[in-house]
Order: structure tokens, then sequence, then C-alpha cells
């Protein structure tokens, strides 16, 4: 048994139940100390997952867990991306008086699903992670749990969210009942033996998976979830649920499409295909014609997972390196974009409309500067990093002879940067309807600061992180 | 010692960018400093760096930094020094250095006094990276920089109309020059798939001959001809040559520091120094090196004819610097590279001093330009006198002065010259001595001799509310006279630097004179002595004494007499002479005034042209094409579509369970049926 490999894992389990068993103890007023532990427990656990990167790969827990480059990539970036999220949903708990430590109790037990989930080696693994991962996430999106509109978005979510992992278990099982195997390995050793594009009861199998990860996308047509729960849960809860568990769903793509059944690639790259495609076109035309910034982002995230995919589809490493710094990337604007929502609203008053984007300039500078270096980069627009990411997607689809869907997903660029420069001139040109003092801490304006020149810096000098990502794929043989 | 080199340019850029980002910050006096400093680094080390070169030997062609490979094709900044770019770097550092310590007087009224010297600063960094530069990219990056300057500085004082007209024609006629200039850079990468100016020399022999650049299928051109051609536009646009010289006399709107610095000493010879770089392509056509006599000669001598009937003192310098400009021009066309380089330098000092001496003048009259309400300010002013009399007598090439050696070794350059535009040429430039005196004394007896015509009660230019008015005029600040003084002895004694750089070997590294093709390829070459001008000037040169005494025997100097002569009798001793030639020959006269119609004709077809094309394409193929049917059109539907797709968003949750197990529906019937 060596359990060493899981060693972040059972580090971050360990805390979690230290600071559940300290907050009991602790009075209303200390949160603080909770907060303080949780954003120590997070780095902490990053510095021991970034410990464990040493170009190996080991697989321990009889055959379950695994432990390479690419697990600590992964992890690390939804580690430090959760600590970033939690310093900037801080200031929207404390504004509303639900300042309480569930909301970090249950981000932490959602991060140790995402982090089971990344180093899983085993169908059973993966599904247990997804599971801890989606019933924290449904008990989030509930938080504020006066809000009529909170609880209905997570019983929308909640529903469908087992739905999908109904269909997600249903395929593992018919992809038991045909090889026997549920360890990867084993797994592809099936799938290799097998004519893939014959044998009708493996791609019912690969339907039914792929069904349960696209769910987690939110890739049309499983997408319907992402407009109402991005809407309905706090605008904190949001920012979470729109940009960390990305990571983690690419995760189980890479893992459970392109390792354990990498044979399968023209199966189900199909599939990917057909999703990511509706995705691009559905995603970035229905988010014109939205009026509410949070279901405006929810539909742009719709056809950026579309992007993901069709870069996951290609099978390529290049085509999977591209996905993975999308990935990373696009959670990082995504946090920085709903931050900035988290920004203009404040007791009793959601940012919520387009309209509260109004004049932002007036009001403060640097924060439209930012969101426009956000939007810019959601848009795809040069020297931001969102261009580059597209750039990569865009080239390694063609490089794999794709080369229609690479024309189509150009286009749909074109048509989605509309919205995001329609929210940036109303950002620079019109007048505000707001004119309450836009405020925040320190450690809130550092990090939304560093955040959005991170977009431009990465987007000049984006061999740096291609270079991790690509590492972390040819690390994992991908 | 490549930190030396990195620090050259570098410094004034630091200079600039101190003084135009934190102007504010440092005030008037910390902008002067911190770009004077900068610059002044910059000479002492061009200084240091040229001794090296010069005196030592040790060239260098190197790479500083790699800034991006494209399919094998290196972009990148390099240096290369040998003794041609030493020189130029040690002009333009000096030059700039002088102009900078001038512009502390000149502009000291001025609102935008730390953005016009973070702008010359600018400017000296720029000139200095395309002076350095070993490769084409950063040669066009220093081009276009100095252009952008250039332009940046015509129009200074944006509020003046006439000055963003300037401005604007520049920038427009700089326009088409570098269109040719980038045609040319594109053949050369095209052609020798490198952009490293030694890669390029190696290689350009090569394609001379049998892989001509086609056309059409049976018109063929000889592939160095064309490079060489496009490059020339580039230098026919940078070096104001006829025909797209008609930018620089409009320039004169700018500051008068900028004039000499800019319009006169520097960026405008970029064109000369880049054909003297690139000479191992020019010599590889005969054709390219006709086209360079032709339109040389042509702009020295008929721009010349324009100065005589000028009457602001800028324009009349300005005229005078197409002239000379032609004149260098000439010298690359008979492969005297050599000649047209030390003419650039000689030339260099003597305009600077001239134009800074017009600008000490233009102080005195309180801004006032017009020559003919000056005149006997040689007693008020007598540095500036003294000064501008050295700078004319070098112009008209006086012998013993520097523009004697320079423009008699042209002149004799096309002498020896055996290309059949050689004799037009030659005929050209002798005729256009006798112009260059005549204008040149012309305006300096209008300026400081005869009588005061000047008002000194009740000035009327008051814009830059000058004090003393009503004074008499005085003598210019210590900061505007120094300069002066500092021009005027290399005007003199540069001169002498004959007998190294021109008769010796200091540019044979550096320049290359295809006397080699001869020896080899006798058919087509062998009556081709003209490549070998200099050298068999050089057979005949009996040190500096004997070639001014030569000098004084020649035909130049004769006419160079006679035009001084000429101006002296008409301005000074008797006028009827003009007034006598202006009824008789009005005609001529409206000819010149109306600068050949040139300008007219630009006005009117091209830019007239381009206007009403654009007028009639944004008319029907903007507005109703692409912005009524394309854009306006595409967005509607898609607006239309983005409604219509919304309402599948009902909000129920069993019709997002549809929508879900429709989708698995669909895809398993996908993989059962096709």
């Amino acid at each position: 048994m060596n359990i060493v490999i899981a060693m972040p894992e059972i580090f971050l389990l360990s805390t979690i139940c230290l600071i559940l068993l300290l907050d009991v103890f602790l009075r209303e007023d200390c949160r603080m100390i909770t907060y303080l532990l949780t954003q120590v427990a997070l780095l902490a656990t990053a510095l021991l997952a970034y410990g464990a990167m040493d170009g190996e790969k080991t697989t321990g827990l009889n055959g379950m867990y695994v432990r390479d480059d690419l697990a600590g990539v992964l992890k690390i970036s939804i580690l430090l991306l959760t600590f970033v999220v939690f310093v900037y949903a801080r200031k929207y708990l404390k504004d509303r008086t639900i300042w309480v430590s569930e909301f970090f109790l249950l981000g932490l037990f959602a991060v140790l699903g995402m982090l089971v989930m990344v180093s899983a080696n085993h169908l059973l693994v993966v599904y247990l992670g997804l599971e801890l991962l989606a019933l924290s996430m449904y008990a989030l999106v509930a938080f504020n749990r006066d809000d009529g509109r909170s609880s209905e978005a997570a019983m929308k979510y909640f529903v469908l969210g087992a739905i999908a992992s109904g269909l997600l278990l249903y395929g593992i099982s018919i992809l038991y009942g045909l090889s026997g195997k549920l360890e990867f390995a084993e797994v592809l050793t099936y799938v290799s033996s097998q004519n893939v594009l014959e044998n009708i009861p493996l791609l019912f199998a690969l339907v039914f998976i792929v069904a349960g990860i696209a769910f987690k996308f939110g890739a049309v047509p499983f997408h319907m979830w992402v407009p109402d729960v991005y809407q309905g849960a706090p605008t904190a809860v949001t920012m979470f649920l729109g940009s960390v568990p990305k990571v983690a769903a690419l995760a189980m793509l890479l893992r459970v499409l392109a390792e354990s059944m990498g044979a399968a690639q023209p199966g189900w790259a199909q599939l990917l295909l057909v999703f990511g495609l509706l995705s691009v076109f559905l995603g970035n035309l229905i988010a014109i014609a939205q009026f509410n910034l949070k279901r405006m982002l929810a539909y742009s995230t719709i056809a950026h997972m579309g992007f993901i995919l069709l870069g996951a589809l290609t099978g390529t490493t290049e085509g999977y390196s591209a996905a993975l710094f999308y990935t990373i990337t696009y959670a990082m604007m995504a946090a920085g974009g709903f931050a900035i929502l988290i920004l203009l609203g404040r007791e009793g008053f959601e940012a919520e409309t387009l309209d509260d984007l109004k004049g932002l300039n007036e009001r403060n500078p640097w924060y439209a500067f930012i969101m426009m270096v956000f939007l810019f980069s959601m848009a795809g627009i040069p020297p931001t990093v969102g261009f580059y990411a597209k750039l990569s997607i865009i080239q390694a689809v063609m490089q794999a002879g794709y080369l229609w869907p690479a024309v189509f997903m150009v286009v749909m660029s074109v048509i989605g940067a509309y919205y995001y420069l329609r929210a940036i001139k109303m950002i620079y040109f019109d007048k505000p309807e707001q004119t309450a003092p836009i405020q925040a801490e320190l450690d809130f304006n550092i990090l939304i600061s560093v955040n959005g020149v991170l977009m431009v810096l990465l987007g000049l000098f984006p061999s740096a992180l291609m270079g991790v990502c690509s590492a972390a794929m040819v690390a994992s043989r991908l | 010692m490549e930190a030396i080199y990195l620090a050259i340019p570098l410094a004034p850029l630091f200079g600039a960018i101190a003084a135009g980002l934190f102007g504010k910050k440092i005030g008037r006096a910390g902008a002067h400093w911190v770009t004077i400093l900068g610059v002044a680094v910059a000479f002492l080390l061009s200084v240091y760096v040229a001794y090296d070169v010069m005196g030592n030997g040790n060239s260098y062609n190197g790479t500083v930094y790699t800034w991006a490979v494209i399919a094998d094709i290196r972009f990148e900044i390099g240096f290369m020094l040998d003794n041609l770019s030493t020189m130029m770097m040690l002009v333009v550092t000096f030059v700039s250095l002088m102009v900078h310590i001038y512009t502390i007087g000149y502009m000291h009224e001025d609102p935008g006094y730390q953005r016009f010297f973070s702008y010359i600063s600018l400017f000296t960094f720029s000139m200095l990276m395309l002076v350095m530069s070993n490769n084409f990219l950063q040669l066009f990056f220093g081009w276009e920089a100095v252009g952008l300057v250039s332009y940046l500085l015509i129009g200074f004082w944006f509020k003046k109309d006439t000055a963003i007209y300037a401005n604007m024609k520049a920038f427009l006629v700089n326009r088409v020059g570098d269109f040719g200039f980038l045609l040319g850079i594109a053949a050369v990468l095209l052609y020798c798939e490198t952009l490293d100016y030694v890669q390029v020399f190696a290689r350009i022999p090569q394609l001379s001959g049998a892989n001509d650049f086609k056309v059409f299928e049976d018109t063929k051109w000889h592939i160095p001809t064309v490079i060489a051609i496009l490059l020339f536009i580039g230098a026919m646009g940078k070096s104001a040559q006829v025909p797209l010289h008609v930018w620089l006399p409009d320039s004169m709107e700018g500051p008068t520091p900028i004039s000499a610095l800019i319009h006169a000493a520097t960026m405008v010879t970029a064109g000369i120094f880049m054909v003297a770089r690139m000479s191992p392509i020019f010599e590889l056509s005969d054709t390219a090196l006709n086209l360079i006599l032709i339109i040389g000669a042509t702009t020295a001598f008929f721009m010349g004819l324009i100065g005589i009937v000028q009457n602001d003192i800028k324009r009349v310098v300005a005229y005078s610097t197409l002239s000379q400009l032609g004149y260098m021009t000439v010298a690359l066309g008979a492969s005297a590279y050599s000649a047209g380089v030390f003419h650039l330098m000689t030339h260099a000092f003597f305009k600077a001093l001239l134009f800074l001496a017009a600008g000490s003048v233009i102080i005195a009259m309180h801004h006032e330009q017009d020559i003919r309400k000056m005149g006997g300010l040689k007693k008020y002013m007598p540095i500036t006198y003294w000064t501008s009399l050295i700078g004319s007598l070098a112009l008209i090439g006086f012998p013993g002065f520097s523009g004697f050696f320079s423009k008699d070794l042209i002149i004799e350059a096309v002498h020896e010259s055996h290309l059949w535009a050689a004799g037009y040429a030659y005929t050209l430039v002798l005729l256009g001595v006798f112009v260059t005196a005549f204008y040149s004394f012309r305006m300096f007896f209008l300026v400081f001799h005869g009588k005061e015509r000047f008002d000194t009660h009740g000035h009327g230019h008051d814009d830059h509310g000058h004090h003393g008015h009503g004074d008499k005029p005085h003598e210019s600040p210590w900061v505007v006279t120094v300069p002066l003084i500092a021009l005027a002895i290399p005007s003199v004694f540069a001169g002498y630097l004959l007998d190294p750089m021109v008769v010796g070997s200091f540019f044979k590294n550096a320049i290359f004179v295809n006397d080699a093709a001869h020896g080899f390829d006798l058919g087509l070459k062998s009556w081709l002595s003209a490549h070998l001008a200099i050298e068999h000037m050089s057979a005949e040169y009996h040190g500096v004494m004997g070639f001014i005494l030569h000098g004084l025997m020649a035909p130049p100097f004769w006419l160079a007499m006679a035009g001084l002569a000429t101006a002296w009798f008409i301005y000074l001793k008797d006028d009827s002479l003009a007034r006598w030639a202006y009824d008789k020959f009005r005609w001529l006269h409206t000819l010149l005034d109306r600068k050949y119609y040139l300008d007219d004709f630009n006005q009117n077809v091209f830019a007239k042209g381009s206007v009403s094309l654009g007028n009639g394409l944004w008319s029907f193929g903007e507005r109703v094409m692409i912005d009524g049917f394309v854009v306006n059109g595409a967005a509607k539907a898609v607006g239309w579509f983005s409604g219509v797709m919304r309402h599948l968003q009902t909000g129920y949750l069993y019709h997002y369970a549809f929508s879900m197990v429709a989708g698995i529906l669909l895809m398993l019937t996908w993989f059962l049926f096709f």
C-alpha cells in the first residue's frame, strides 16, 4: 500500500476535519480564522502537490490512484484558482452577512473531490471524486437559502446532475460488462483490442460516458442547467462553479477518454465534435440576446467549453496541451470577470445586468481597465491570453485535419466578440447609472490586478505556461 | 564593447523617454539636461568607438538580440560598425548635440519645450539605429522611426494649419518612397532569404543573370536592377529627390533646430547613406546607376534654380539642401560612393550651420523670415555673420573650405564616369555650381548687407511675445552662438579629411565598388571604367594643396566666382539688372515660383483624385454594400436567430432533461445507423 501518492488529498482531508472541528468552537466574529486556515490549507496542499511532481508516473492503492506530472499541474491549478476565488468570495460574503464557514468548508470538500478526480486511475474513483464535487456544489448553489432563485437553481442542478451521474454510471457499467475491467490501463488494453467503430455496445458505452463528461462541461445539449444555475447561485458560488471545476472536468476528460480509451478516439471524437460545435454555435449566439450579465457569461462559458472539447477531440499532444492551456487561462479570466461583478455589487444589491457595467470607467478606471482585459481575453483579442488560447486550439484542430470546424470556430469567435465588445462599450462610453463607490480591501485589489495583468503577460509570453502544459502531457504519455 | 555599442543608441532613447513621459515632473531644465546628457554620452561613446574602429581597425558585425525566428528567417537587432557607420554616428551625434544646445535658446519660450527635446532625442536614437544596423529589418525600423519623428516635428506647432498641411504632405510623400523601399526589402528577402547585409551581399551577385525576375511570360527583369531601383525609390523619398522632393521645402514649417538636424544634416541623408551601404547591390546594375545620375543631376540643378526666387530665409536654405542632396545622389550614380558620403559629411556641418545661423537671424528678427525685410544685419550680429559667411563659402565650394573638396570630387567623378547619363549629369552639376553660388550669396547679401529694411517699431509678429520690441536687433545668446562656432570649425576643416577618407582606403571594407567585375566580365563591363572614377582620381592626386591649386584653375571655381559676383552686382550694386530680367523672363520666374507646377499637379491629380475615389467607394461600396448588406445584414440575421434560440431555455426542468435525453438518443442513433 503506497499511500504516499495520495499525500495531498490525505493532508487536505485531515485539514478539513480539523477546521470543521475547530469551527464548532469558534465564536461568530472569529470566522476570519476559518477563512485563513482554509487558505493556508489550500496553499499547503498545493505545495505538497508541487513536491510530488517528479516526472514519474506512479500508480498505487491497488492501481486505483495515480501520481504524475499531469495530476500535479492540474492539482496546483485547481488549488491556486480556488485560493484566488476564495479571496474574491470573502468580500461578497462579508458584504452580505452570509459570512459563515460553510462556504469555505463545502468549497474545500469540492476541491478534495476534484483532486480525487484528477488523480484517479480507475473509473469508480473518477465517479467517487465527481460525486464529492457535485454534492458539495449542489449545497453551495443553495447556499443562500433564503433566496428562492438560489434554491430553484440548486434543485435544477441537483436533478439534472443526478441524471448525468446516472448516465455516466450506466456507461461505465456497460464498459465493465464488456471488458470486466475498471482500471484505466486494463480498460485501454481491452479497447485497443477492439475495432471501435464496429463495436456497437462499446460505442453505446462511449455515448453515455461522454454525455456524463459533457454535462460537467456544460456542453450543448447538456448545457441547460448552466444559465439557470449561474444566474440563481450567489455570485461568489457562480464564480467558483464557473472557473475551478472546469479544470476538473478537463481532468476527467483526459483521464477517462484520452488515457483509458485513447484507442477509441475515432469514436468519441465524433461525439465531442458534435457537442463542441453545437456549444460554440449556441453559446455564442444566445449570449448575444442576454441582458443579464451572469446569464451572458454562462452562455459564453458554454461557447468556451465547446472550444476545449474541440481541442481535446484531436487526440494529439498539441490538442490536449492546448485544451489544458485554454482551461486554465479561461478559469483565470472567468474568476476575474465574476470578481468584478462582486465588486460592483454590495449589500442588498447584486450587479447582474449589463446596465450595471455602464460608465464603470468613470467610477473607477483601473477596474474598468481590468474588466476590459478580461472581456478582451474572453473574446480572444490579442495581446491577451485568450487570443493565444484560441489560436493554439484552432491550430491543433487544423493539424488534426479538421479544416471546416476550424473555420467555423473562427467565424463563431467573431460573432461572439460582439457581446464582449458591447460590454466594453458600456464600460467606456455610457454614463453610469450607479454612483455608489467601488471599494475593496488590499488583498482583493492586489489579486485582481495581478489577475488582469497576467492575462496580458500570458498573452505576450504564452510559452511558459504552454511549456508546462505540453510537458505534463508528454510526461503522462498523452 | 557590445555594451558600449548598445549604450550609444539607448542613451538618447533614455533621454527621450525621460523628457517625454516625465517632462512635467522634471521640468524644463530637467528635460534639456537629461536629453543633452544622453546625446553627449552617445557622442563621446561614438568618438571612442570611432577611434577603436577607424584607428585600431576593430570593426564589428554582430547580433545583439534575436527578436524572432520564423521559418529560418531571423529577425534580429544587430550592429555593423565599420568606417562608414562610425562616421555617420559621429556626424549624427555631433550635429544632434549642437542642435540640442541650440534649442535651449531657440525654443525657450515655447510651451512644448519638453516635448521638443523628447522628440529630437528620439530622433537621434532612431537615426543611430538606422546607421548602426546590420540588417534590413532594423534599417527599415530606423527608416520609419526617423520618418515618424520628422512628421511629429514638422507639425510641432500643431495649431498652425500650414504646419499640419506640411507634415501630412511629408508623411504621404514619404509613404510613396517607403512603399518602394519596402518592396525592395521584400525582394531582397524573396531572393536572398535573409535580411542580414553580409549574407545578402554575398548572394546578390549570384542573382545576376540566369534566374531573372519574371514580370510576364516573356518579359524578364534583371533582379539586382529591380532591387536597386526599388531601394532607390525609398532613398528618393527620404532624401527628397525629384519628383518626391515636394515635402522638404514645406517641412520648413517646423522649428528651425529640426530643420537643421533632420531636414538638412542627418535624416535626409539617410537615403544617401543607404545607397552607399547597399553599394554591392547598386554596382550590379548600370540601369539603376544611370537612373540615379539623372534623378540626382535633375534635383541638383533645377531645385537650385528655385532657390533663386525664394524669399523665405529657411526656404532658400531648404532648396539649397535639395540641390546638395542632388549632388550626393549624382556621386552615388557615378559610383563615387566615398565622394558622396564625404559630401554628406561636409554638408551636414555647413548646412546645419547655415540653418542654425538662419534660426539665429530669425530670433533677432522676431520670427520674421522674409529676407526682403532684413538687410544690414552684419553690424548687429557679428558671430552669426561670420559663421554664415563660412557656411556659405563652404556651400559654394570656395577653395579651402570643406564643401570645395567634396563638391569638386563629385564633379570630377561625374566627369570621369562613362555611363551614358554622365554627360547630362556633368553639365547640370557644373551649371549647378553657378546657381548655388548665386542664390547663397543673394541670401547672404540681402540678409547681412545693404540697407536695413526691417521695421524696428511696432512689430506685428507677436505670437511668441518677444521682449525687446522696438530695439535694434542683437546677437543671440551663447547657447545659440556656441553651436554656430562649433559647427563652423568642421565646416572649414572637415575637407582636409579628404586625404584619408576618399583617396585612401578608408571605406574599402564598407563600400564596394565593382572593379573586380571588370576583370572577368569583359563583355559586359569592360568599357565601364566609370566605376574606377575614384581610383582614377586617386592616381592623379597629389596632396591637399595640389587639390586646392588644381581647383583654382578648374571651371567649378570660376563658375562659383561668377555666381558670387553676379549676386553681388545685382543685389548690392545695381538692381536694374534684376528688374530687367524679371520683366523679360517673367514666365521663367513664374515657373520657378510655382515650383514647376509640381505641387499643383500633385494636389489636383493625386490628392483630389484619391479623395474623389475614396468618396465614390465610400458612398457605394462602403455604405450600401458593406455597411448595409454585409455588416448590418449579418448582424440583423444573427440577432434575430439569437432571439429565437433563447426561447429554447424555457426554465422547465423536464425540458432540460428532455434535451439531455434527446441528445443521447440522437448520438446513439447516429452510431447505430451511420
